[in-house]
């Protein structure tokens, strides 16, 4: 990580007041006026859209085997997604799928 | 209305959020864990979990960061990540809108996924209730839920240095994100949107300073948004 400290509190403080903005937003500012059906609609798809960017690569080039395609990782990706889908239960969804990896890693030393 | 007039609202908001501990502590305790991996001091870690309080946006800057990614790219992506706040916000508005302005603040602060989640579902059950009626269910939820996510933030900071790289935490980040966005998939538009950002994240990797993110996720969302319209069109036609 090549950030100075003041550049870690200043991410830290924006952050801070671009979220409480986000919350204040209508409850204390725009009060009862609706938002508008299109914008409402691109806000209801914001984490679907940008948590998967983010984990592809992870998933895929994962920094700690160097960017190499890893079986483990894939699987327990797999595993935690399918868990995910099938029970809607994020904690089953890390269990059994940091439980693949630590079982893969094992049998595979 | 009888549970209006029973039953004290703060201390009803209260039990309501004590189940949810066990959905905050874990999160809590993997963001301290992993952010001190990361490098970061004691007070950097509970920088973020009191000032921004949000546990998905926290885990895409840290992820970023770790990727020494501009920042203007942090900042957009982990805000971008708690834009669905701006609905929560909109839909408390006609409940607690009337509210002192020191009071929206604070609800606003402490308005995290599960607080929310619980307070909405309570206010259209009682949409009658008074207004201060409902500001102390809010703060009931809350008075468990959120201390306990700087606790859990703390504890897993503390314990952070101590976890050997066997249990390969590294992966904890995108299996977190990964377990927060499967329940999430609901309809084909959630599936096109998430599939759309997978791909593109792939074709646009090459490009520098983390854009490939922006582009993958502005894109997911307008797929997303667009499939949504036309099945609504379609239904339309059909009634």
């Amino acid at each position: 990580m090549n950030y100075s400290d003041p550049q870690i509190w200043l991410i830290i403080a924006i952050l801070g007041l671009g979220t409480f903005l986000i919350r204040f937003s209508f409850l204390g500012l725009l009060g009862d006026r609706e938002l508008p059906e299109w914008a409402l609609r691109h806000l209801r798809y914001t984490p679907v859209a940008v948590l998967p960017a983010i984990i592809t690569p992870l998933v895929l080039w994962p920094e700690a085997t160097g960017g190499e395609l890893d079986p483990a990782r894939l699987s327990a990706a797999a595993v935690a997604l399918a868990m995910g889908y099938l029970t809607k239960n994020a904690l089953a969804a890390i269990g059994t799928g940091m439980g693949t990896l630590y079982g893969l890693a094992f049998l595979l030393g | 209305m009888q549970s209006i007039n029973s039953k004290n609202p703060y201390f009803q908001g209260v039990i309501a959020g004590l189940p949810f501990l066990l959905v905050v502590a874990p999160f809590g305790l993997l963001f301290g864990v992993v952010a001190t991996e990361a490098g970061l001091p004691l007070s950097q870690v509970m920088g973020f979990s009191v000032l921004v309080i949000a546990g998905a946006s926290q885990f895409t800057a840290l992820q970023l960061m770790t990727e020494n990614a501009p920042i203007v790219v942090i900042l957009v992506s982990a805000l971008a990540v708690n834009l669905r706040m701006a609905m929560y916000s909109a839909s408390f508005a006609p409940h607690l809108g009337p509210a002192p302005v020191w009071q929206r603040a604070l609800i606003a602060y402490f308005n995290v996924d599960q607080t929310y989640a619980l307070s909405i579902q309570k206010f259209e059950d009682q949409p009658k209730a008074p207004v201060r009626w409902k500001v102390l269910y809010f703060f009931g939820a809350a008075t468990p839920i959120c201390p306990f996510w700087y606790l859990a933030t703390w504890a897993g900071a503390v314990l952070g240095s101590t976890i050997p790289p066997e249990f390969a935490l590294d992966f904890a980040v995108p299996i977190t994100f990964l377990a927060l966005v499967a329940p999430a998939l609901r309809t084909v538009a959630h599936l096109a949107a998430a599939l759309t950002a997978v791909v593109l994240s792939i074709l646009l990797a090459w490009m520098p300073y983390n854009l490939w993110l922006l582009i993958a996720a502005g894109a997911a969302m307008m797929v997303g948004a667009e499939i949504e319209r036309r099945m609504t069109l379609s239904k339309g036609e059909r009634v």
